[in-house]
Formats: structure tokens, sequence, C-alpha cells
């Protein structure tokens, strides 16, 4: 690691970017982040022994970045990645978490899944072939998952000599597509994952490029805006009774901030209070912030229970039985409009049924079309509705209580993901 | 009063956060969950997530150790005493059948010792106990097969793992059904690296089984390794016993775990190795040399 003689005490208070990483097969996605790792000394000195007796075992020299992030033997045998893969490293200024996801079949599916927890995307894009069907239906889908920052990097420079009027041509292209959908913050970086170039190291085959590396672009991005801290949000997770003088409500804070003494209403009940203390196993603490897990007490007894979700009367969120929102179907067997699920949303599961599908994104064209089933990969705008009202924003203006998944009663497997409008 | 000021968490704080979570998600949707416990490091910061998660109440589940009898001596001994302070139910799983045998990696191989000893005692504890969510301590950064499972793995009824064919995860809803006889392996460390469980450990103060500082120890010197002494373990002609200043990175069977010569001997000095060191922590784990994918391969045997 790049931390060499420097004291802990920076390790401790970096803060965290998670990112995925998107793109067609060979378009060097498991270069990048093998070369991301080797470069920041993120690669442990055996691991990499394998990787280079393996890439001399095949008859070529030097290392291949790939293997480094090679997971399954079944993908060694194949040269593919089957499925999402997570990869850690950090250097002095943040600790990042990787997600990869691979770039074939099931890849909507696969991408969704990747990008449901990022703050940031890296589409890659081959320099030789400009921007794809494919590029826009990336950009597409962060945009669906509510992505802030999408990162192009244009990949195999190389390939093109380095040349500054295919970088900006393919700049321009997707600038004019990005705009239209309202993709709200997109960097364009000219790299060559292979030779390192703006990887990491600042390239000098391209003096024409002034901007950052991207390991210069992860490490200072600002992510702070990202997070919701104006509307106060407490799925209760579970209610804590160690003993007759002691309830509290614990949880994680979806978003907004809480305070001691804050008047509080509880849904669905409508029940109010305020808050008596916010417990925290290191003492009572004053107030708290987004993704803090937490324990609020209450200064009156009102009844409240796994599922029900803590607010501010001042701000509350739409509490619906019926809504709509856009999906994407995860498994073979296709989706029926009329039959029932399981919606898990939040802290609570509630049953659902498709009642209209509106229409189907054809994830090539990205245009609308009519559908009476969806399939895996589809993804379309629904109308839902639940058996129990739920208390839920719009995705696009709060993750956690405008996202829910959808779960099959009889295989009980997670057949789509789904973003409330 | 003012608005409190949000700063973007530390990614400590963000990970302690995410665990929590995930440990309460667990102790709501499932009927009967167990923690397994071996001990090391990663178990210890576990069962701190844990502590906090339910605080001031006690831990709600109880704690299961697999022990293949192979543990080394100080094991044993911080496990017994930190129970007794921890005021929980702990479980000792035992494969006495195998162990009677004299089951053990020199007998039969080090794959076949792990599945009789481990593997089996684990499944047929869950099956004894009916636990339906079973809480691990393992991380991503450990392992390539560990790096593409889910935080919540799901395992038919034989505890067998499907790398093909795993449900997707999104944000952080967790999908916890499951049909009677199947369960669920929990993994609230996923996205925690060896450097963050040991500044974790150092900023809260958590207690650890004092030989992964340097202590002097009978060691065997075998093919480069060097194996801990234990009256269990066959002496072979080429081998030399010496007294070595040694350390462990991560713990497990006598037998399987190597020794690394270090003088090391605070928590401060482990991080500081870790930052500089290039070798990665299995290293010294002879039970994942066997072959290229033995983990992932044991995984889908219903491994931990």
């Amino acid at each position: 690691m790049v931390l060499d003689n420097v004291k802990k005490d920076i390790y401790e208070t970096i803060d965290l970017l998670r990112f995925s990483t998107a793109g067609s097969v060979d378009d060097g996605k498991s270069t990048l982040i093998g070369r991301l790792l080797y470069e920041t000394k993120n690669v442990f000195e055996d691991q990499l022994d394998a990787v280079k007796k393996t890439t001399e075992r095949s008859g070529r020299s030097g290392i291949d970045f790939s293997l480094l992030t090679d997971g399954l033997s079944a993908e060694r045998e194949q040269g593919i990645t089957i499925d999402v893969a997570y990869r850690y490293f950090s250097t002095l200024k943040r600790k990042f978490i990787v997600t990869d996801t691979p770039g074939h079949e099931q890849y909507t599916r696969n991408m969704v899944t990747g990008c449901s927890q990022v703050n940031l995307t890296i589409i890659l894009l081959d320099a030789r072939m400009g921007v794809l069907p494919q590029s826009r239906r990336h950009g597409f889908i962060t945009k669906l998952l509510g992505i802030q920052h999408v990162l192009i990097a244009v990949n195999k420079m190389d390939l093109v000599d380095y040349s500054q009027s295919v970088f900006e041509s393919i700049k321009n292209d997707y600038q004019d597509f990005s705009k239209k959908i309202g993709i709200p913050d997109v960097k364009f970086i000219p790299i060559s994952a292979l030779q390192g170039d703006n990887v990491v190291q600042k390239s000098s085959t391209m003096p024409w490029y002034l901007g950052p590396t991207i390991l210069e672009y992860l490490e200072t991005v600002p992510i702070g805006l990202d997070i919701n801290i104006n509307d106060f949000r407490f799925p209760v997770q579970v209610v804590l009774r160690p003993n007759l003088n002691y309830r509290g409500f614990a949880g994680r804070i979806a978003s907004g901030r809480v305070k001691k003494g804050d008047a509080i209403l509880s849904l669905p009940s409508k029940a109010k209070s305020t808050i008596k203390s916010i417990d925290a196993f290191q003492g009572e603490i004053v107030g708290s912030c987004p993704s803090q897990s937490v324990t609020l007490l209450l200064a009156d007894e009102i009844d409240i229970s796994r599922g029900d979700m803590i607010v501010h009367p001042s701000n509350l969120p739409m509490v619906s039985s019926n809504f709509n929102a856009n999906l994407c179907w995860m498994v073979t067997s296709p989706l029926k409009v009329g039959q029932r699920y399981l919606l898990k949303h939040t802290t609570q599961i509630v049953k659902a049924t498709i009642l209209a599908i509106d229409y189907r994104v054809n994830i090539y064209t990205l245009e609308h079309e009519k559908a009476l089933i969806l399939q895996l990969n589809d993804i379309a705008k629904v109308n839902i509705e639940t058996f129990k009202p739920i208390f839920f924003d719009p995705y696009q203006k709060n993750k956690v209580t405008g996202s829910f998944i959808l779960i099959d009663e009889v295989t009980n497997a997670t057949v789509a993901a789904g973003m409330i409008l | 009063m003012d608005d409190i000021k949000c700063q973007t968490l530390s990614h400590l704080q963000q990970l302690e956060a995410e665990s929590i979570f995930i440990i309460r998600e667990v102790f709501s949707e499932f009927q009967n969950p167990v923690m397994l416990y071996s001990i090391g490091k990663d178990s210890g910061v576990m069962l701190r997530l844990a502590q906090k998660a339910f605080y001031p109440g006690k831990i709600p589940f109880p704690l299961m150790h697999i022990d293949t009898g192979y543990k080394f001596p100080e094991m044993y001994e911080f496990r017994d005493q930190l129970v007794k302070n921890l005021d929980c139910r702990l479980i000792i799983e035992r494969n006495e059948e195998a162990i009677l045998k004299g089951c053990s990696p020199f007998k039969y191989s080090v794959p076949k010792c792990c599945g009789f000893l481990k593997t089996q005692a684990l499944l047929n504890g869950i099956k004894k106990y009916k636990f339906d969510a079973a809480f691990g301590g393992a991380r991503r950064d450990e392992e390539k097969s560990r790096a593409k499972e889910r935080v919540y793995s799901y395992r038919d009824k034989f505890g067998q793992w499907d790398p093909k064919n795993q449900r997707p995860e999104l944000w952080n809803l967790y999908n916890s059904k499951i049909d009677e006889e199947e369960s669920i392996r929990v993994f609230p460390l996923s996205n925690w690296t060896e450097l963050d469980v040991w500044i974790y450990i150092q900023m809260e103060q958590i207690p650890v089984v004092p030989i992964y500082f340097s202590h002097p120890r009978k060691i065997i010197r075998r093919n480069g390794f060097l194996i801990p002494w234990a009256p269990h373990i066959p002496i072979l002609p080429s081998d030399t016993i010496e007294t070595l200043q040694v350390r462990f990175r991560s713990l497990g069977c006598m037998s399987c775990t190597g020794a690394v010569l270090s003088p090391i001997s605070t928590v401060d000095d482990i991080i500081e190795d870790l930052v500089q060191t290039r070798k990665s922590e299995r290293e010294n784990r002879i039970i994942d040399h066997g072959s290229d994918s033995s983990m992932e391969q044991k995984k889908k045997e219903g491994y931990f």
C-alpha cells in the first residue's frame, strides 16, 4: 500500500468511495482494475508471483493485470467473469470498494446490482470503436440507478496513436447523449490500461490532455453533497428491550439528521413524541447523520415495531399502497401482470402485485415499447399495488426509501430491483 | 438547537454502521441465528459489532465454535476466558466420531481432514440446533472465491454454495427467504480488509489471542514452513526443531498454521507492518495451498 511511513491515524479518518466498472467484453475492465491495484501497491507479492507464473504459462511475458482480478476456477478456464466481484484498495486519501461486473450475458442484471451501492461508475469505451449502443446502455443504467458521478475512460488510446481528435470526437458524441438523458456529472479521461497511461501515472504520450489521471479523479471527486441530509427517515429495524425501563428503537438513519429534543412522528400510526436520547455503544450522542446505526429513545410510550418509520412531523414521506416504479427483471422466468410477489422495502416486507406494465425500455435504442410480460434483463415502468401502504420517497431523491426488491414467494428468488418514481 | 453538522463518515465508521445494520437485520428476519466464533481477530471484531448492535442488551443469539481439537492451547484459554466475561452462550461443536478415529492432516490429506473436522462439524451443528442463519467473520479481501460471495450467502439443505447461482444483492435490501432445512451464511465483515480489522481492534481496544504477537515457541522447520510444535504433529527425518521468536498472522489448527519470524509485539506494530508488507495473510495457511481453487471447492461442499 502507499501508506508507507505514514501514521495510521490518517488511515482512520479517510472516507470511502464505492465505484463500479462497466464495459463490454474486451474493453479492458479487468486490466484497468488490476493496474489500479498494482500501481497503488495493493497487490501482495505472493499474488503477483502467481499471476506472473500464469502469464508465462500462457506463453506471454510481463504481467497480465487482468489476472489479478480473476476469481473462480470456472472463470479462469473460460477466461471470463461470471459474477459481480468486489475488490478493495486504499491510498492515503480514500479507501475504495470496487464492484466489478462482467460484460456479457445477464449484463443488465449484474450492472444494476453492481450500481446499486456505488457513488461512481467508470464506463470504459474502446477508442477504436467510439460510442457504441452498449456505451449508451451503460449510461442509461447509471442514470436509472441515480449514480451521481460517471467517469468515461476512453481506453486503448495506444491503438489510435494517442490521438487527441479521436478522444475529442468520442467525448463530444457521448456528451450529447449524457446531457440528453441527464447524467449530472460526467468526466472524460483518455487512457491505456494496458500501458498504464493516465491510470495512476500521468502519460507523457498525451501532452494535450491536462486533466487528472483516473486515480487522481477517484481520490478527489467530492461525494459529500450526494448525501441527503434534509429528509429525516428512520426505518425501525429492532426494538431493544433489555429491561423494563428501556425501550430503544434501533436502526440505520436512511437520510436526514436527528438530534435530542426533536419532535418526531411514527408511521403508520402517526403517533407523536420527542427524541429523549440517541444511544450508541460508546455512550449517548447529541445528534446523528445519514447511514449511522443508532438507537432512538422517545419521551413517550408509543407503539412502534419493526418496519415502522420515524420521521419529523414537518417533513413526511409519501404514504401509499399504489405507486409507479422502474423495474429491472432479474430471473429467467418472466414477470406476469397480476401475479403476487413479496416486496421488501426498507425494513418491511409486504405482499404486492404488478397491476400494469406501462412500457418496456428497448435497451438498444432506449425507446419505449409495449410489453405484456418482462423477461430477464428487461427494464420497464410498472404500476404496483401493495397490500399495505408503504412509506417512501422518489428514488432519485432518496435511494434508501425509494428502492425495493421483489421476491418470488415460491422459489424465494430475488426476481426484481425496483426504483420508485 | 441548531441543526447538527454532518460530515462524511470515515470509511471505518461506514463499515461499522453497515455491519451493525446487517447483524440487526439477520436477528430480526431469522428464527434461530448463530454466530460462528473462531477465536481469531475477525471473530473478535464481529463479536464487538454484535455487542454494539444490541447494546445495552446482551447478544441475543448463541456463539458456536467449530472445534477440531487441533487449535493452539492459547486459543482455548482465550475462548474460555472471553465467554466468562461476555455472559453469553457458547456452543462447542466437534466431529467426535472423526476425532476418535484419529482424523488428522497426516493420516489423510489436508482437504479431507478439513472436510471431516470443520465442514462436517459445522453442518452437524447447524442441523442439530436447527440454525437458519450463521454469521461468519470471512472477508472478501481474503481469498478470490470469497470476493464473489454475497453478504447473505444462500446454502441449500446440505450447506452447499453454488457460485453460479447466487441471488443478486441490491442496495441494503437482503433477501432472507429460505425453505425448511436451508440456511444462510452471513458475512457482516465482507467489506473489511485485514488492515481495517487491525485498526478497529486498536481503536476499540478489542482483546486478541496473544500469539498474534511475538513470543518464543518450539518450531518445526519443514519445506520452508515454520510449523508450531505440538505432540500430535509427527516429526519427519528432514525436520529441524528449534525455539524461535515468532508470531501468527492468522490462526487455525496448529498443524496447518505457519508461523512467521517476527519481533512484533503491539497492535501498533502490526498495523505498521501491514502497511509495509507485501505478503498476503493466508500465505502461511497451509490449507489454501492444496490447489489454486481449494477454497472455492470447500465452500461448494458447505465450508464457512
